[in-house]
């Protein structure tokens, strides 16, 4: 019996629940998707490295899984209590017909569990056919191999979501046993009763909690775009809670505010069912004023992680293309009785029977100078002491890395940049590592000259040049010299350089030359180093690989968007569902006023209009406010992830348009064609 | 001047097997400036026919006729262009919107005319005057009583101007004073204006207001009494001749 009418309480309700029972199953499918990818990418061929990373990425899924459950958690309470306001006379009727409150939870109780397993077995079924997807996109953005790919299944990620959701189902049921013990059967029944009081706001305090608001804002968003050098955490604090309470006042007092601006303008207002949409949109925007500012919050956060993540992504990716033209470097340097002293590694490797170069189609073969009466103290000439007491903890006694013009204009032939030229008195510095970079743009237009190897060079340039030897994913060059070939002194060589491109085509093939590389190496350095063994000698070497920079780069980058969209899918969802429930039962309480409107003649068109007018103002209302949040708060998080590099902010911000258009505006429409059939004539 | 024709409709609800005749072949016709009442017990159908004038339902058979255009065949858009232009509509629970004002409350039927503002405003200050509610014009609907939320009804209805104003038991949510006012004022409308109203009712005593009664019985035209010459209480006994002699199947209608 109880069952029976839990059952046909759904089915009657459906209108009500449809929308909820989506956001469920979409909740339940991403959660699975994002648990699965453990598992999912189990069989991909991947080298060490990237195993290593999908390791640490599942870690992280893991615990902001946890966080997602959180949000989710607090949705589902959040719409259970919704629901049940709703049905608060139906209650009643039980109530007065005899049913003892417990019964009623009863009810609630197997409501819950048909809705939860319903929405937890369609969810798991679209997360399995959803994860299928997804294996493609993470072998895709790891590059590997999909051959072996089948068909999966990842039970791990179906017990642990069924747990997770089992235990929000478990205190929604706990919350509505809770809210049936305490309730009154004469505030049911009156419930029903509209006691709309509609009060205006004194529109004066309304301006002025506006204009104050709006500074608040102003004054906070000043100090996290333009202030960030000296944030702290405190401050950060502090900008947010600026941030979130004048977000709640501008609703508030634009609410108050919009009625009576609109009904000022009485030419747009007496037009057709304007003023009907305007008092529809007004009697709402007050009571959700509350819940439009977490949202707005909510979709602020979402687009500031979605754009930083896809942003951080796509600069590794293209600095990636930059930064790192050549498969291979090997950097030398030797140390004898602690002092150094420059080796030719190549020389040194054919004593032992090494041919690296061999497996070379094209390579560069130099070496770097640094001349000891010149160290990064003295490059920065007059600035030394203001850089000491800001940045106390860098080396300043290091000689400064100096190349020839030859060798760097052969490099940079091999790496497919720009050469450059010199007179025979001037330098250039080369620097791209962006605070340095500020550093010695702040030298050079005090000190254009510096004196290496007894010669008296000119900056050939105000400020430095974009240029960089190693190879790497991101802008780390903090400093190098290029001076005239007949500068340099041979006897203060430092360090040797090897760079170059495999004698290979294809990735395989590359692959199996770094190997051999590898091993090679290994041989040397393993019948080198015994040899040295008494002697005092330390050398310090690093190689650096394409195969591998571009695998930590692609790794993070997966890493970051994987989260990015975890969290932002869910937030998106969670904000997109509060409002389409608000709006559907809204329609549902509208039906009447419709139903009069089309008796006195109004055309369908116009009621249609008016209600999709009524439905974008409060899709929009938050978005709106968001955005111009996250335009002040995707400066900040450049300035955050600045050495990421920011190269291509504009697509990402594009992306995550797209993703909010598609999945909030979905929302949008669904809830707008869902509302247009509740106030459908019944006739 | 015959303003509304209506010839021989029908209305049946339910399937074959359970067939339920709401109207059974009614004609009659109602000229321009006259004030109809339709009397008959709950289930005689009296509803039905006002819904199916109301273009709100339509006939199984026949047709209705405003001047001289079949309202049945009528579609869509035209409609509610029907609608809006030509009928003005007073209900039993008034219908207002409980989100405007009662000032905006009448604007409305206006507004989605498109009807300039400048003349919206006069229009609603002249029918606020004629009805006597100038007064609350800016209060909602829950700050009213009963009679002045029928009478902002009343006033939404014909500040259109409209050809035939309906009314389904207009006086069935008011108290004796406030149902005397507000069938004053039809009263009023009726001869001062020229206005054709027609009302559904089973109450004698609002009937009486009227100048024909049309009674229904199980979806046909019983029996029809014009008020001639007669007082109201005249006619008001008349109409209570006519009940008992329905008989028990009235007992509800009194």
């Amino acid at each position: 019996m109880l069952f029976k009418l839990s059952f046909s309480n759904i089915r009657k309700s459906f209108r009500d629940y449809a929308i909820y029972f989506f956001t469920l199953i979409i909740g339940v499918a991403v959660f699975y998707v994002f648990n699965a990818i453990g598992e999912q990418t189990a069989f991909l061929q991947v080298s060490q490295n990237t195993s290593d990373i999908i390791e640490l990425l599942k870690n992280m899924l893991n615990g902001i899984s946890v966080f997602v459950s959180v949000i989710l958690g607090l949705l589902i309470v959040y719409a259970s209590r919704f629901l049940m306001k709703r049905r608060n006379k139906e209650f009643a009727l039980y109530l007065i017909l005899g049913m003892g409150k417990g019964r009623i939870s009863a009810i609630l109780l197997i409501e819950t569990i048909i809705i939860g397993i319903g929405s937890l077995g369609v969810g798991l079924l679209i997360g399995i056919g959803l994860s299928q997807l997804m294996s493609t996109l993470v072998a895709n953005l790891f590059e590997a191999d999909m051959t072996e790919y089948t068909f999966m299944v990842s039970s791990e990620a179906i017990i642990k979501t069924a747990i997770y959701f089992g235990i929000m189902y478990l205190v929604v049921m706990i919350f509505n046993s809770f809210m049936i013990s305490k309730c009154k059967l004469i505030n049911l029944l009156q419930s029903g009763k509209k006691s709309e009081k509609l009060k205006l706001k004194n529109p004066v305090l309304c301006v002025i909690i506006f204009i104050v608001s709006v500074c608040a804002l102003g004054y906070a968003y000043y100090v996290a775009g333009w202030k960030t050098n000296d944030m702290s955490t405190k401050k950060l604090m502090e900008m947010i809670a600026i941030g979130a309470i004048s977000t709640f006042l501008i609703f508030w007092s634009v609410s108050g505010m919009m009625l009576r601006v609109v009904m000022s303008m009485k030419k747009k207002y007496y037009k057709g069912l304007n003023s009907f949409t305007f008092r529809q949109i007004s009697s709402k925007v007050n009571t959700t004023v509350a819940s439009m500012s977490v949202i707005c919050l909510m979709l602020f956060v979402t687009i500031c992680t979605l754009s930083s993540a896809f942003s951080i992504r796509n600069s590794m990716n293209a600095n990636l293309k930059e930064m790192c033209p050549v498969d291979f470097e090997w950097q030398w340097a030797e140390y004898h009785n602690q002092e150094l002293q420059y080796t030719d590694i190549i020389e040194k490797t054919h004593e032992y029977d090494v041919n690296i170069e061999e497996n070379f189609s094209e390579y560069v073969h130099f070496h770097d100078y640094g001349d000891k009466n010149f160290t990064f103290a003295d490059s920065l000439g007059s600035n030394l002491e203001e850089m000491k007491k800001q940045y106390m903890y860098l080396d300043y006694d290091q000689t400064e890395d100096i190349v020839r013009l030859s060798d760097y204009n052969a490099l940079m032939r091999l790496y497919g940049r720009k050469e450059v030229t010199l007179n025979e008195n001037e330098f250039i510095l080369m620097c791209d590592f962006k605070s340095m970079k500020a550093i010695r743009d702040t030298t050079l237009k005090t000190d254009k000259e510096i004196t290496v190897f007894g010669h008296t060079l000119t900056s050939k340039y105000n400020e430095c040049q974009d240029g960089f030897i190693d190879i790497s994913s991101q802008h780390l060059n903090t400093g190098l010299y290029i001076v005239p070939d007949s500068v340099v002194d041979e006897n203060s060589a430092k360090k040797d350089y090897f760079i170059g491109n495999y004698n290979a085509g294809t990735k395989e093939e590359k692959q199996a030359v770094e190997d051999k590389i590898i091993s090679e190496y290994k041989n040397f350095i393993n019948t080198w180093v015994p040899t040295v063994e008494n002697l005092n000698v330390v050398y310090t070497d690093s190689m650096n690989t394409r195969i591998d920079i571009s695998e930590a780069t692609i790794g993070l980058g997966a890493m970051v968007t994987f989260i990015g969209l975890y969290i932002g899918l869910i937030f998106l969802i969670s904000c997109a569902a509060i409002i389409a429930l608000k709006q559907l039962s809204d329609s549902v309480d509208s039906i009447s006023r419709y139903e009069m409107l089309r008796k006195i003649g109004a055309e369908e068109s116009d009621i249609s209009k008016s209600l999709f007018r009524q439905t974008g103002i409060f899709f929009l209302l938050p978005l709106l406010l968001a955005c111009v949040h996250s335009v002040f708060g995707m400066k900040f998080s450049m300035f955050l992830l600045e050495t990421f590099g920011t190269e291509k902010l504009a697509e990402s911000i594009g992306f995550t348009s797209v993703m909010i258009l598609l999945i909030y505006g979905g929302y949008f429409l669904i809830t707008y064609l869902c509302s247009k059939s509740i106030i459908k004539s019944h006739k | 001047m015959e303003l509304l024709k209506i010839q021989q409709i029908e209305k049946y609800y339910g399937s074959k097997s359970s067939l339920t005749k709401a109207i059974d072949d009614i004609s009659f016709t109602v000229n321009k400036g006259e004030f109809v009442a339709i009397m008959g017990a709950s289930g005689s159908g009296k509803t039905t026919l006002l819904n199916c004038i109301s273009t709100i339902d339509r006939v199984t058979s026949g047709h209705i006729y405003l001047e001289n255009i079949d309202i049945t065949t009528l579609k869509g858009k035209q409609l509610n262009q029907f609608r809006r232009e030509k009928l003005g509509f007073i209900f039993q629970d008034f219908n207002l919107l409980d989100t405007l004002t009662a000032y905006e409350n009448i604007a409305l039927a206006l507004s989605i005319q498109k009807v300039s503002p400048v003349e919206i405003d006069k229009a609603v200050k002249n029918v606020a005057q004629q009805l006597g509610i100038t007064g609350v014009l800016q209060k909602y609907p829950y700050q009213m009583s009963g009679g002045q939320k029928q009478r902002i009804a009343s006033a939404r209805a014909i500040v259109t101007n409209p050809k035939l104003i309906l009314a389904d038991e207009p006086t069935g949510a008011l108290d004796s004073k406030s149902a005397k006012m507000l069938l004053e004022r039809f009263n009023y409308l009726n001869y001062e204006h020229d206005a054709t109203i027609m009302m559904v009712t089973h109450d004698s005593f609002t009937a009486s207001y009227a100048s024909r009664v049309l009674f229904i019985k199980d979806g046909k035209v019983f029996h029809e009494i014009c008020r001639g010459n007669d007082n109201r209480k005249q006619f008001f006994d008349k109409i209570i001749d006519v009940v008992t002699l329905l008989g028990g199947d009235v007992n509800d209608a009194l």
